[in-house]
């Protein structure tokens, strides 16, 4: 049996770098995961860890300037989308993967009626007729909860609300029932009590139709019970990855721990700095020596500035993580 | 309905003011048409006389007053030279503005989309690089320096147009249009420019938005993206600007009206100018603030046409 049986999406050392004025950015660095079809991943980490530039290259759209190393391999429902000819790749992407981004106002077309905008790949990809295509927008609008959809299809974003517009950015990209659904931060940018209703649905529409979902979030919190396993990022690494349930009960990475620390509550602004540690993420031209967390960690010591910790799972377990000096027993949470 | 009354008082208010301040600076020039009537031998009684009959003694509230009643009844006055009333004068100059006018900007737009649009998609490409000089370098020169060069080109060498002159309608189309390209194009190759930058710039923008890589996400071809989703929320500054553009157009197109002996607007109103023929002159600015409130309101409606944002704006007053 190969991997590509079990797993709907594999992704083995991709790397992106992006060169910038101030040196290549690694936006992001070696990362190699696996997810199974109906489940569902959670990748968690701090503004600017890599998380949506992951998201990009996975659908094959990262900005022009991007240099993607050869030894990356991205493979989804047995293909690998690396030696797709574009009009092939461009049809899994609009046919089999659907895309969540978080801020839902500049996610649809300000000019085109929202019905319009759901009908559109429908119409594309499946050659539905207009009238079938709105009839599924219809249908597509019920399932996100959008009571009278059928008066909803005139609207424009603008005559929405916030969680309206998230729930038809999310029937838009239910529209072709893809079998991957990949969300960035898709309640990011929505008030608190609509963040959880539009989870709830997400999680909801993903059982229904047995669709994988790539759950991306800088907030720790959003993950407990909604996805199968987590990853964390920092600095465009996978820094640990556990089952969820096993992530939240020993986390091993101080990192983790910091995360764990800042999950808001309720009344916190969106986007507040780690509070548990000071200092910033590595900028751009940082060199790669030892690891990148180091700066900011309190456990460093002098091998955590001379050499790289490698990505790595104690014998037996499905845990894995990047760290010298893991946390023990007393310092979890 | 209330968007078009308002425009509508808009209208008035700005014609009032344009035609007024035009009465008040034809005035305050050096006053000298009674004595040009006249002619060279005349006495000063002979001016006098005249100056009384054509009404210039009286004060500029008064004559502006007579003229606006005279507006009320839809009479523009006569020429003060020729006798010939400004309508017809003006009748006779508008189309060949009007066509000249519609001409350029359609060869504009049709440069400046296109190459706008491709431009934008393939910012980082030397296609960008090289429109941007070749650009530069056009929108430096004159439309006049350009005229030369076409007139030279095309009517002198090729002899695939006519260098000067009009052939009215009624000859042909074709030979109409012929009389038209060199003069559109002379405007034309000027003003694509600046639309093609603006358009590009705004483009540049709306291609970095999120509706637009999740377009790209949903698999749609880079054509559609391009032209249903990235075109129209791109659009606002080149339509004012090409709105500007008309406008100016209306009675600034002089020098090429001069080059290519065209009767246009511009070349009637000069021609007024220096000889102060007043009503002649009120006439044109009258007509050319018309022409500058209608091009505007075109351009508003089509805003609203462009962004369902601002179409309630403007419905909701
Ligand atoms: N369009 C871009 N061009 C160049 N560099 C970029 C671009 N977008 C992101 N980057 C860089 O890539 C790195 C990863 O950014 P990314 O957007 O993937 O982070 P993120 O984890 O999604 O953060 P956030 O929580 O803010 O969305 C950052 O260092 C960022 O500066
Ligand atoms: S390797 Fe060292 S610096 Fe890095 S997280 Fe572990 S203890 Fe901290
Ligand atoms: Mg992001």
């Amino acid at each position: 049996m190969t991997v590509s049986d079990t797993h709907l999406l594999t992704v083995e050392n991709l790397s992106v770098t992006i060169p910038s004025s101030a040196g290549a950015v690694r936006a992001v660095d070696r990362v190699s995961l696996a997810l199974e079809r109906g489940r569902t991943l959670a990748l968690v980490g701090e503004s600017g860890s890599g998380k949506s530039m992951f998201c990009r290259a996975v659908m094959g759209l990262l900005p022009r300037s991007a240099v993607v190393p050869g030894a990356a391999r991205v493979t989804f429902d047995g293909r690998d989308l690396g030696g797709l000819p574009r009009r092939e790749l461009a049809a899994i992407r609009g046919r089999e993967i659907g895309v969540v981004l978080q801020d839902p106002l500049s996610s649809l077309n300000p000019v085109i009626p929202v019905g319009r905008q759901i009908a559109e790949p429908m119409r594309y990809h499946l050659g539905l007729s207009s009238a079938r295509a709105r009839e599924r927008a219809v249908e597509l609008l019920a399932a996100v909860g959008i009571p009278q959809p059928e008066e909803r299809l005139g609207a424009y974003p603008h005559q929405l609300s916030g969680g309206m517009r998230q729930r038809v950015a999310i029937a838009m990209a239910l529209a072709c029932e893809p079998k991957l659904l990949i969300a960035d931060e898709p309640t990011t940018a929505l008030d608190v009590t609509v963040q959880a209703e539009i989870l709830n649905l997400l999680g909801r529409l993903q059982r229904e139709r047995n669709m994988a979902m790539v759950l991306v979030t800088h907030d720790l919190g959003v993950v407990a019970g909604r996805a199968h396993e987590t990853a964390v990022m920092y600095a465009g690494r996978i820094v640990e990855k556990a089952p969820t349930v096993e992530l939240f009960t020993r986390m091993r990475m101080h990192y983790t721990r910091a995360l764990f620390d800042a999950i808001p509550r309720i009344d916190d602004p969106p986007h507040r700095e780690l509070g548990a540690i000071g200092g910033q993420p590595p900028g751009p031209a940082a060199q790669r020596v030892g690891c990148p967390f180091a700066p900011r960690c309190w456990r460093a010591e002098e091998r955590c500035r001379t050499e790289e910790p490698p990505l790595a799972r104690d014998a037996g377990e499905n845990h894995s993580y990047a760290c010298w000096f893991p946390l023990s027993q007393e310092e979890r949470p | 309905m209330r968007f078009l009354g308002g425009k509508l008082l808009h209208l008035v208010l700005v014609l009032l003011a344009v035609t007024a301040l035009t009465f008040v600076l034809l005035d305050v020039l050096p006053v000298s048409v009674a004595h040009e009537i006249a002619g060279q031998g005349a006495t000063p009684a002979d001016v006098a006389a005249i100056r009384e009959q054509l009404g210039l003694n009286d004060s500029v509230p008064v004559r502006y007053g007579r003229w606006l009643a005279g507006i009320c009844r839809g009479d523009l006055g006569l020429s003060l030279y020729s006798k010939q009333p400004v309508s017809t004068a003006i009748a006779s100059h508008l189309p060949v503005t009007l066509e000249l006018l519609l001409l350029a900007q359609l060869f504009a737009l049709t440069l400046a989309l296109p190459i706008g649009i491709v431009s934008a998609w393939r910012a980082d490409s030397k296609l960008h690089r090289l429109l941007g000089t070749l650009g530069f370098g056009l929108a430096s020169v004159p439309s006049f320096a350009l005229a030369v060069v076409l007139v030279y080109l095309f009517s002198l060498r090729l002899k695939w147009f006519p260098a000067t002159g009009c052939t009215p309608l009624s000859e042909g189309v074709r030979v109409n249009l012929k009389g038209f390209v060199l003069p559109a194009l002379s405007i034309a190759l000027v003003e694509w420019v600046a639309l093609m930058r603006v358009l590009r710039s705004d483009m540049i923008a709306t291609l970095q938005e999120d509706f637009i890589l999740l377009a790209r996400a949903r698999g749609l071809p880079d054509r559609r993206i391009l032209l249903r989703h990235a075109l129209r929320p791109s659009c606002f500054t080149m339509l004012t600007l090409f709105g500007v553009q008309t406008g100016n157009l209306i009675g600034g197109a002089v020098i090429v009206e001069n080059l290519f002996a065209l009767p246009g607007v511009g070349r009637l109103l000069l021609s007024s100018i220096f000889s102060q023929d007043f009503p002649m002159v009120q006439g044109c600015v009258l007509l050319i603030a018309v022409g500058y409130v209608t091009v505007n309101f075109v351009v508003d409606v089509c805003y609203g046409m462009l962004d369902p944002r601002v179409r309630r704006e403007a419905s909701g007053g």
